[in-house]
């Protein structure tokens, strides 16, 4: 062990470090990940990361990019938010979202929509279909009463300031923090309103593919789901690999489903037309 | 009790308003069936502001009425339903946009009044702009859930006269669209006036 009295001694101190691999971490340069999705190029693949209970991450991704969210043992919540990279203030809306498509519970071919009537990302791949659209993530509150600790430097961080601090990287603050989706743990709604936690409906290895429709800010938190009964903060990891790819052709399936994806792409078209080689020409 | 405030706000259009920490707001359906787009924001430091899966989470239920308790973005009480004879009101739906209004019914739509453009006015007042906007309450509107998670907005459950009245647990400011949308059942497809009334409570 290099001695830490010298600047010598802390350069080759820290040094030493080099190489090391934590449980989670990205992986750099994501090139170079040993395990790249079926029928995908390790040359194309644009970001690999892995975050644990209470980890966030949020990279921007261009255009057609497919973003994998892999719920690795099957036991976790990831909160997700997304932000059109080039024009933050346009954003995930759940409420658009789940109203302009007639439907609460996501699935294969849901539309994540923007709040000005456009596709930012559509699901390509879902097999838990189990999420949420209504609860959205912690604050300090609900972590310090179900952990004994909300604050954000602690070991039960919320998923507000998760979201708040990964926002910030960007240049966004709280206010940029929407009501998010919640993957891999879902609930149901009776018909009196009342909700209910769906837990352990999603298996290991599930995974969730999300084309972005438009250049995108992806930020997903790792954390307990606000509803979630049990006294250990529990949230799996979850594994994030998005690489490149075309946004949805002129005659993807997702466009002509119903009449709303329709005029949902056609408003997206109108800010980033694609041509029939999926290249984008606007 | 003193009445600090009594207004009618006219049909289509935005209002908003200061309330103070224990004062009440009660907010009248006049003609029934017109849906109220409403949103909150602490008075003091507006990043904090109504959260739509806060209330929702906190209560496990989607309807508000009668003992619901509007919570902020970082969890605290904001707003109380002190009473309600209506019986049940949305947050999630959101609010209608010219954007979102060609989604659900066609570009034509497009230039069509709607909540976000009054949601838009009324939060300038503040220097609120469109990143301050977040999923709203809709007063008096219907929106059930069915097993298979179909959402929709249906005919409402109101009529003349009904209303819902909220005591402020901080100081707010509150921004309201009168929904101007006319292509869903939200407002009976003909919006109307609703009254609004601010009192405070006699001192004891």
């Amino acid at each position: 062990m290099a001695s830490t009295a010298s600047t010598y001694g802390a350069r080759d101190h820290a040094r030493a470090q080099d190489g090391r691999v934590a449980p989670t971490q990205p992986t750099v340069p994501s090139t170079s990940v040993p395990d790249p999705p079926a029928g995908v190029d390790a040359a194309d693949v644009l970001w690999d990361e892995t975050i644990g209970a209470g980890g966030y991450a949020s990279r921007a991704v261009p255009v057609g990019t497919r973003v994998r969210l892999v719920d690795v043992d099957g036991d976790t919540c990831a909160g997700l938010l997304l932000h059109r990279a080039d024009h933050p203030a346009e954003r995930f809306n759940v409420a658009d979202t789940v109203k302009l498509q007639w439907q609460a519970y996501p699935g294969p071919g849901y539309l994540l929509l923007s709040d000005m009537g456009r596709v930012l990302a559509s699901v390509l791949t879902d097999t838990s279909a189990c999420h949420d659209t209504f609860c959205g993530t912690s604050n300090r509150l609900d972590n310090a009463a179900r952990y004994g600790d909300g604050s954000a430097h602690g070991p039960t961080p919320s998923g507000r300031d998760r979201f708040v601090v990964a926002l910030a990287k960007h240049g966004l603050g709280e206010r940029d923090v929407a009501p998010n989706l919640n993957l891999f743990t879902g609930v149901t709604v009776g018909p009196d309103g009342s909700i209910t936690l769906l837990q352990g409906r999603t298996p290991a290895g599930a995974e969730v593919v999300l084309r972005a429709e438009m250049p995108l800010v992806v930020t997903v938190a790792a954390v307990p789901h606000r509803l979630d009964p049990r006294p250990s903060y529990t949230a799996g990891p979850v594994r994030i690999t998005a690489w490149r790819g075309a946004p949805a052709g002129p005659d993807d399936p997702l466009r002509t489903a119903t009449p709303e994806s329709r005029r949902a792409y056609e408003n997206t078209d109108e800010e980033t037309r694609v041509n029939a080689a999926g290249e984008v020409v606007r | 009790m003193i009445v600090l405030h009594d207004e009618v706000v006219a049909a289509r259009s935005p209002w908003t308003h200061r309330i103070a920490a224990g004062d009440h707001l009660r907010i009248v359906d006049l003609e029934g069936n017109q849906a109220v787009d409403f949103l909150a924001y602490v008075a003091d430091d507006p990043v904090e502001r109504y959260s739509a899966p806060d209330t929702i989470a906190a209560q496990g239920n989607i309807f508000l009425t009668t003992g619901t308790v509007l919570r902020t973005t970082r969890g605290r009480p904001m707003l109380t339903i002190v009473d309600d004879t209506c019986g049940r009101h949305d947050t999630v739906g959101g609010a209608c946009s010219c954007e979102s209004n060609t989604v659900r019914y066609g570009h034509h739509t497009r230039h069509q009044h709607a909540c976000v453009e009054n949601f838009l006015l009324g939060g300038a007042v503040h220097g609120l702009g469109k990143r301050d906007l977040q999923s709203n309450v809709n007063w008096f509107m219907n929106v059930p859930v069915e097993p298979d998670g179909t959402l929709g907005i249906v005919d409402g459950i109101s009529a003349p006269g009904k209303h819902v009245e909220l005591r402020a647990e901080l100081d707010v400011v509150v921004v309201v669209s009168n929904c101007p949308q006319i292509n869903n059942p939200c407002n009976g497809f003909h919006p109307t006036a609703v009254r609004m009334v601010v009192t405070r409570p006699a001192a004891g």
